[in-house]
Parts: C-alpha cells; sequence; structure tokens
C-alpha cells in the first residue's frame, strides 16, 4: 500500500543538503549574500526554492525537481481560487508546533445557500465580505464561500454560484453531491479554481472527471471511515487528480471524540507511518454543528465555535462553518492567527521611547512591554485619548506585562535599564514613571532601584485617560 | 483506569443535577424559545428530496482521456491500520485531598496525571484519570466582569457559600480558595486569618482544596505554612510556589510543611521549561514527586494562548519521551482568559454581546490548554465549566459518531 519511503523531516534537513543541489554560483540574484546562506534560509522556512532564479533555468531542471521533492511537506499544499485573494491549504511539515512553524493559516469559510432569498444572500455575501478585526496593526478577515445546493437543481445551483461571484471575489467552495449540480456551478466560475465538495464512494468518478476537466481541486468525503478515504484518495489519484482535500467528516454532538481523534490518527499516521495516501489537508465542517438536536441558536453556535478552536488547534487545514456572530468567529480568526505565527519569535515591536502628540518636559512618562497586542492596545487608547505622552516600550522578549511580571522579564531592574538607556531623564524634567497597573507589585522596588516615583496606573490601558485626569500632573511637581 | 470509570461515572451523575448550558446564559431563555418555534417550523416543513444519488454525466459531455494508463473503474479497496508508538514517560499521578481513613475530611480524593500517550491522540488510549475541574472562590470582594457577577453575586464576600454554590450548583470536583486579602498591598490579612478561611470552606464543603496565594513569595511562605499546619493530613493543593521563593528564601519552609503536613504543592513558572525543570528539582530536595503539580502559565485567547499551548505540548511531549522532571501534572487558570479585552469590553455589535463574547473566551481558552494536555482546570464561568466538562466526558467515550447524522450537510436546510 501507499507507505512511502522514509524520507528526511524538516528537521532533518540541513542546510548542506539543499546548498548541494543549489546552482552554487552566489549570484545573489535572491538577495542573499551567497547560495549557502539561501539554503539555510529554505531549511528555516523562511524563504522557498522558488526564490531562487536561476534554479528556473532549463539546465537545472533535475536539480529543481530534486529540491522540490526533498521540500515537499508531507501535507501537500492544495491552491483555491485565483489571483490575490487565492488561499494555499495544508503544506504541513510537522506534528508539533514547537518542532516548525506551522505553514497556511487555516482559512474560514462561511456558507450560504441557494435556498437563499436574494436580498438575504446578498447580505449575506456583504457581511461575509465586511467582517474584519483590527489585532496587532493586521486586519482579519474570513477567507471563503461554500456554496451549498439545497435545492438539488442545476439551474437554481447555477443561478446562485453566478449570483455570488459576482458579489465577492472570495474564493469558493460549491457543495453538492450530485456532479450535474456541481457542473451547473462551475461553469459559471470555471476560471476560478472553486474547491469541488464532494467526492463520496458513489459519485467519485463523474466528480473526478470534473476535478479534471475544469481543473479544480476535489474534496473526497467519507465520515469517520478512515479505510473508505483512503481508498477514495488511491482510486482518485490513480485516476489523474491531483489536488485533494480530505473531509473525514466532522461530529460535533455527539461524536467529538471521534472527530478530534480522526483528525489526529491522520495527521499521526502522515508524519510518523509516512501514509502518503493521507497527506493532503483536511477540511472541518463545525458547519454540522447546526443538524444537531439542540433547539436554540445560541447554544448551536456556542457549539460550533467549541468544534472550530478545537480543530484549529488539532491539524484542520480549512474550516466550513455557518454563525455568522461575532462572538463565534472573532475568537477563530484570533486563534488561527496567533498558532501559525513562529513560535520561536514572539510577535513583538522594537523596544525603545516612543513620542505621542508633542510631549514636553511635563509630559508623562509611561512604561508598557514589547509584545505586539500589549504595545498596539496601549497605543490605540493613548491615541483614541489624544494623550501627550512619552511611551517607553521594555524589551520584555516580547511577552505582555502579567506574564513578563511573573516570568521576571520585567523587573525593577529591566524598567530602571530601559530609563537610563533611552535617556528618558533628559527628555523630562520631573521624575515620576507610570507603571502599569498589571506591574503594581513592582512599584515598590522600582522606585528603590531607578530614584523614580511610581505612579500606579490602570490595569487596563483603557483607563489611562482617566488615571492621567486624576493623577498628572503629580501634587508636588 | 477504575478511578477515570470511577470519573465517567461522577461526571453523569453531576450532569443530571447542575444546569443545562442554555440555562446558563442568564437572561436569554426567553428570547431563544422564540428562535426555537421558528426553526423547528422550518425543519418539519423540509422534506429531503432524494437527491444526491449520483446522476451520471452524458458521455458526449466527458473530453476523452489521452492518457495512456489505464483509470480506474471500481474503487481500489484500501485498508487502514495505525501503528501507535509507545513512548518510554509517563505523567506521575498526585493525590488531592484526602478522606477519613487517609487522615483528612474530604469526601474523596481525586487523583490527576498518569498519561502515557500525548492527549486525545489515540482512540484506544484515553486519559488515565480524565481532568477535573477547580472553581474559584475569593476571600474578600473582586471586581468581575458582569458575565461572572451574575451567577455568584449572593455570595461574593462569603468563600463558605460560595464553594458551596460552586459544588452544588455548578459540579466543582475541587474548589480554590484564593486568599488574595492576605496581600500587604491589599488587605494584608494575617495568616491566622486566612487559615480561619480555609477552615470555614473546609467544613462547608467535602471536595478537595485548593490554596490560592497573593503572589508574595515571603506572605504566601507565611500563609501556606500556617494553612499547611491547621489542615494537616487534608491533602490541600498551595497555590503556587516559585522560583521568587527560592530567592526570597522561603521555599524550604513551605515544601516542608507540606511534607510534614501531607499536602502537595504547585509549582509556578512563566512560559519557560528550564524554569519549571530547575523548580522541581528545587523542590525534589523537599518533597516526593508525586506531590508536585506544574503551572507553565495559562495566557488569555489573542494575548499570548499560542505560548502556553505550546509549553504544555512540548512539555508533554519531553515528559513522555522520558524527562523524569517533567513528568508531572499540570494545571491551567483558564479564568485568566478573562484578562482579554475581547472577553469583557463593549465592543461594536458586529463582534457580538459581551456576555456571549466573555465565556466563549474561557471555554476555547479551556478547550485549546485541554487538547495540549492540561490535567486540572481553575475555571469560574458555569457555562464554560459545563461545556468543557461535557467534551472531556464525550473525549473519554468509546464511539458515538453518527455518519447519518451529518450525511449530506451540505444539502441540509437549515
Amino acid at each position: 500500500m501507499a507507505v512511502g519511503d522514509v524520507r528526511k523531516t524538516i528537521k532533518e534537513i540541513s542546510p548542506i543538503d539543499v546548498y548541494k543541489l543549489l546552482p552554487r554560483t552566489n549570484c545573489r540574484e535572491c538577495g542573499e549574500p551567497n547560495c549557502m546562506a539561501f539554503a539555510t534560509r529554505v531549511v528555516n522556512g523562511e524563504l522557498t526554492i522558488e526564490n531562487c532564479p536561476p534554479l528556473k533555468k532549463e539546465e537545472y531542471k533535475t536539480a529543481y525537481d530534486d529540491l522540490s521533492a526533498l521540500m515537499a511537506p508531507p501535507v501537500k499544499v492544495v491552491t483555491i481560487g485565483t489571483g490575490n485573494r487565492s488561499i494555499r491549504i495544508g503544506g504541513k511539515y510537522v506534528l508539533y508546533r514547537h518542532d516548525f512553524t506551522y505553514h497556511n493559516p487555516t482559512p474560514i469559510a462561511l456558507d450560504v445557500s441557494d435556498d437563499m432569498p436574494a436580498k438575504d444572500l446578498a447580505d449575506r455575501i456583504q457581511a461575509i465580505g465586511d467582517f474584519t478585526y483590527n489585532y496587532i496593526g493586521r486586519s482579519l478577515v474570513l477567507d471563503a464561500i461554500a456554496i451549498r445546493s439545497t435545492r438539488r437543481d442545476p439551474t437554481t445551483f447555477a443561478a446562485t454560484v453566478k449570483a455570488v461571484a459576482s458579489r465577492t471575489d472570495l474564493p469558493l467552495i460549491l457543495c453538492a453531491y450530485d456532479p450535474v449540480v456541481v457542473e451547473a456551478g462551475i461553469t459559471k466560475v470555471n476560471d476560478k479554481r472553486p474547491l469541488i465538495y464532494a467526492a463520496t464512494k458513489d459519485n467519485w468518478k463523474d466528480m473526478a472527471e470534473l476535478a479534471i476537466r475544469y481543473n479544480c481541486p476535489l474534496t473526497v468525503s467519507a465520515p469517520n471511515d478512515i479505510p473508505l478515504l483512503r481508498s477514495l484518495v488511491q482510486t482518485i489519484t490513480e485516476y489523474g487528480v491531483t489536488d485533494l482535500v480530505l473531509d473525514p467528516g466532522t461530529f460535533v454532538d455527539p461524536g467529538l471524540s471521534e472527530t478530534i481523534h480522526n483528525f489526529t490518527t491522520i495527521r499521526w499516521s502522515v508524519f510518523r507511518n509516512h501514509d502518503e495516501l493521507l497527506g493532503y489537508p483536511l477540511l472541518g465542517t463545525p458547519f454540522t454543528a447546526w443538524l444537531s438536536g439542540e433547539i436554540t441558536k445560541n447554544v448551536i453556535s456556542w457549539k460550533e465555535a467549541c468544534a472550530a478552536s478545537m480543530l484549529i488547534s488539532r491539524y484542520a487545514d480549512l474550516l466550513i462553518m455557518h454563525s455568522m456572530d461575532g462572538w463565534v468567529l472573532l475568537p477563530q480568526l484570533i486563534w488561527k492567527f496567533n498558532i501559525y505565527t513562529d513560535p520561536r519569535k514572539p510577535v513583538s515591536v522594537d523596544p525603545g521611547v516612543r513620542e505621542f502628540g508633542t510631549p514636553d518636559r511635563n509630559s508623562p512618562v509611561l512604561i508598557t512591554t514589547n509584545y505586539a497586542l500589549t504595545y498596539f492596545t496601549v497605543e490605540s487608547d493613548i491615541k483614541s485619548g489624544n494623550i501627550t505622552c512619552y511611551l517607553v516600550v521594555i524589551d520584555t522578549g516580547g511577552i505582555s506585562v502579567e506574564s513578563a511580571v511573573a516570568g521576571r522579564y520585567l523587573t525593577a531592574e529591566s524598567i530602571t535599564n530601559a530609563l537610563k538607556e533611552y535617556h528618558v531623564g533628559e527628555l523630562v524634567s520631573h521624575r515620576h514613571v507610570i507603571l502599569p497597573g498589571l506591574a503594581a507589585r513592582l512599584s515598590g522596588e522600582t522606585e528603590e532601584a531607578s530614584g523614580w516615583h511610581v505612579i500606579v496606573g490602570p490595569k487596563d490601558s483603557s483607563n489611562i485617560v482617566q488615571l492621567l485626569k486624576d493623577h498628572w500632573p503629580p501634587p508636588d511637581t | 483506569m477504575s478511578e477515570g470509570n470511577k470519573k465517567q461515572k461522577q461526571n453523569k451523575e453531576s450532569r443530571e443535577t447542575y444546569p443545562s448550558l442554555l440555562s446558563l446564559f442568564s437572561g436569554m431563555e426567553k428570547l431563544e424559545l422564540e428562535h426555537f418555534a421558528m426553526e423547528i417550523g422550518d425543519l418539519e416543513l423540509w422534506i429531503p428530496t432524494g437527491a444526491g444519488t449520483s446522476i451520471p454525466v452524458p458521455a458526449a459531455q466527458i473530453i476523452p482521456s489521452l492518457e495512456t494508463k489505464i483509470k480506474p473503474t471500481a474503487l481500489i479497496p484500501a485498508s487502514f491500520t495505525f501503528q501507535r508508538e509507545e513512548f518510554p514517560g509517563r505523567i506521575r499521578e498526585v493525590k488531592l485531598g484526602a478522606t477519613k481513613s487517609e487522615g483528612g475530611s474530604r469526601n474523596r480524593s481525586i487523583v490527576i496525571g498518569g498519561a502515557d500517550a500525548p492527549p486525545y491522540a489515540f482512540v484506544d488510549k484515553p486519559p488515565v484519570n480524565p481532568p477535573v475541574f477547580a472553581l474559584d472562590v475569593f476571600d474578600m470582594e473582586v471586581p468581575l466582569p458582569r458575565a461572572l457577577k451574575v451567577a455568584i453575586k449572593d455570595v461574593m464576600g462569603d468563600p463558605a457559600e460560595w464553594a458551596r454554590l460552586n459544588v452544588k450548583k455548578f459540579g466543582a470536583d475541587m474548589v480554590t480558595v484564593h486568599l488574595m486579602s492576605t496581600d500587604p498591598l491589599i488587605k494584608n490579612t494575617s495568616p491566622a486569618d486566612a487559615a480561619r478561611t480555609v477552615e470555614e470552606v473546609l467544613q462547608a464543603v467535602d471536595v478537595p482544596i485548593i490554596i490560592g496565594g497573593c503572589g508574595d513569595p515571603h506572605k504566601d511562605a507565611q500563609v501556606f505554612t500556617k494553612v499547611a499546619e491547621v489542615a494537616a493530613g487534608e491533602r490541600l493543593l498551595l497555590n503556587s510556589v516559585t522560583l521568587d521563593m527560592t530567592e526570597a528564601k522561603t521555599l524550604e519552609g513551605v515544601a516542608k510543611a507540606a511534607k510534614e503536613h501531607n499536602h502537595a504543592v504547585l509549582g509556578f513558572t512563566g512560559l519557560e521549561l528550564n524554569k519549571a525543570k530547575e523548580l522541581n528539582r528545587r523542590l525534589y530536595e523537599y518533597l516526593p514527586p508525586e506531590s508536585i503539580v506544574m503551572d507553565l502559565t495559562t495566557v488569555a485567547l489573542g494575548y499570548g494562548l499560542e505560548y502556553s499551548f505550546t509549553i504544555h505540548e512540548r512539555a508533554r511531549h519531553a515528559a513522555l519521551m522520558g524527562d523524569t522532571e517533567l513528568q508531572h501534572p499540570t494545571i491551567s487558570a483558564s479564568t485568566n482568559a478573562w484578562a482579554a479585552r475581547e472577553a469583557w469590553m463593549q465592543m461594536d455589535a458586529k463582534y457580538g454581546s459581551k456576555d456571549m463574547r466573555g465565556p466563549i473566551w474561557e471555554t476555547l481558552n479551556a478547550l485549546i490548554l485541554l487538547l495540549a494536555g492540561v490535567d486540572l482546570f481553575m475555571m469560574m464561568h458555569p457555562a464554560a465549566i459545563r461545556t468543557v466538562k461535557d467534551v472531556v466526558s464525550d473525549l473519554v467515550k468509546e464511539s458515538s459518531a453518527k455518519p447519518e447524522q451529518i450525511a449530506q450537510w451540505a444539502s441540509k436546510r437549515i
């Protein structure tokens, strides 16, 4: 069976392995000083072999193919959609995030169905496109739209697909079990590479034909049946389809246990048993919460939210959801962003002194840490409160205030050193420094170590305005 | 395993007595019943048309393939056997709470830890001891978000009553008494007063108790030593001992008091495995390893939960691979989720009501760390506890998925 040869894992590949296959001309076209530096960055996941222009020349074709094989992730990459909103899913190199950064954050698709009245459909597409959250200076958004055929009628489905495509440039997932219905939809977006959902044991051949004819990725569905999933993958790949997405079934209630175990077993099998048939991106459908016997919308949405977060943590490479409630979606967008960051480097900003407004020698001095989220939160509160001040950003290794105090990254000593290093004493004539409320514990030691008076600030920076109203300027200045 | 079965049974029992998920979202029952009528109406009106059997694509439409390779015409059978690996290491079991025969006064003791495989990875490896839940009690009035306050407003300031409510109404396996008033920067309550509070709680409920300090390495040492003595034999979990205590030279006293009076300690370190190992090494000098639990730090979702997730995964994997200094059960203070602004702040309507955002934040924080292997959760919101308990009881079950229930989900009207 297709249990492949044991090949090097991403952690076993050395820069030398890559270097040996590069042109080794040190041409610098990639922007790196030499081929060895380039190889190192490829192994670290910071660059791909596509970033080496000469490698694409005919004379290096063998080397290019060998490098592609060497660097190919055990979970293949599948692209859905075209253009700048297209999404790449899969491309996983490891089981554990601490072994190597996870690649290709789990896109979240929201569903629409072809039984929706035109106005509802338009409103929902608008809402999906508009849902954004500004987080650490980034805009988190929803990634795709899944169009479901509930009428099971080709004409209706085609009309809905056309209507959706005219209103959004998000990648599409066309969901129907009848190949005729799917094809009617594809013909409306045949240049847009939608994902087809789904090939099953009953329709696999016709779905495979569609995937080949229209060059679309294809989902293979076998709920709670991994042997069938493997059988379908083997058959469909031999049929000639290369870009597959696997749907092992998402059971929200009951059956969450099998869902988590199936997703996890599939990934362990790929990484530990080298099972190539299962080496494709996984689709999770927390949507199925809506088929449960629960009778209230909030309880269903609640369960959908729980399943989604658990699946983002447990190897889902793409999710289809239904609830548009902000309290359901917001945590998913944040969590999928977080878990795909590089675990080796905290999301941080440069330490130093920032000026807000036009501060003078009497302006307040505030302290915060260089964890990006902490910094941007404080920055936005300072700006929205029109506060004029100096903000001293202390290097805590990118850790938030509370954790930095607990882990001793933010200490009386580090505060004292920062005040000196950034010459804060020369910027202002007073000697009052405002500590975050969550670092209140450090106030005594900080006064002793630095010689500055400490004003304990609010635990949340949204209250800085009030604090300054009450305590600034300090009585003795 | 018998401990696990017992646990499952207890979960089941408590489920019958504590309230439904819906009733735990305060004040929403009425609104939701209106939805209910509408949605059931929709469901009943819908009759499946029986489509979905595949209609073959007309032959004329199929472009003949030029490939010479023969395409399969029927499903190629495949099987699936998963070679699960065995791990050389195992998490130690730590017993919390002591019954009369064990020298305490608890109705039962609880064992945490014991894992010999990655959490929820292999279907034939359910947790040896399923995770347990400790609910928080504070020894003074504390500012809390409205969503948390509503369930406990009548008992705030009365730790014994609060503890009783947590056990009776919200299914707490354990109660954490936070002796916050002992903080020199707050009320600086004396160790003797703190010990009296602990005694009151021990009288009020018969579950194992966790003692939460104020974070000051000197004061906590005094308080823990006194409490350890007064509650001798109860197998309390002292939360927490830290490397700050080594620096303050107070660790030895606390550890020795724990040993002498038969209690366990919770070693707290800030997202740094080498520090966790160092603290454990220091504790081994005074205490049996079976008395040590680790708190590797729980950060709120959106504020660095990924660091907590990864440090828990790293610790568990290293422990299973044989690192004895990390072979301890772990706890998560999921209540820390409420530190996230998204959990309590009024936001634009499109992000939903904060009465839902807060509880879901605590719930997801706990569920994510559950998957990373946490053995004991310290929680607060009733709906969050209820949900995570339900998920745990589902995860330890053998089989419950019904493929027919989600069959053809993509063409279902909802």
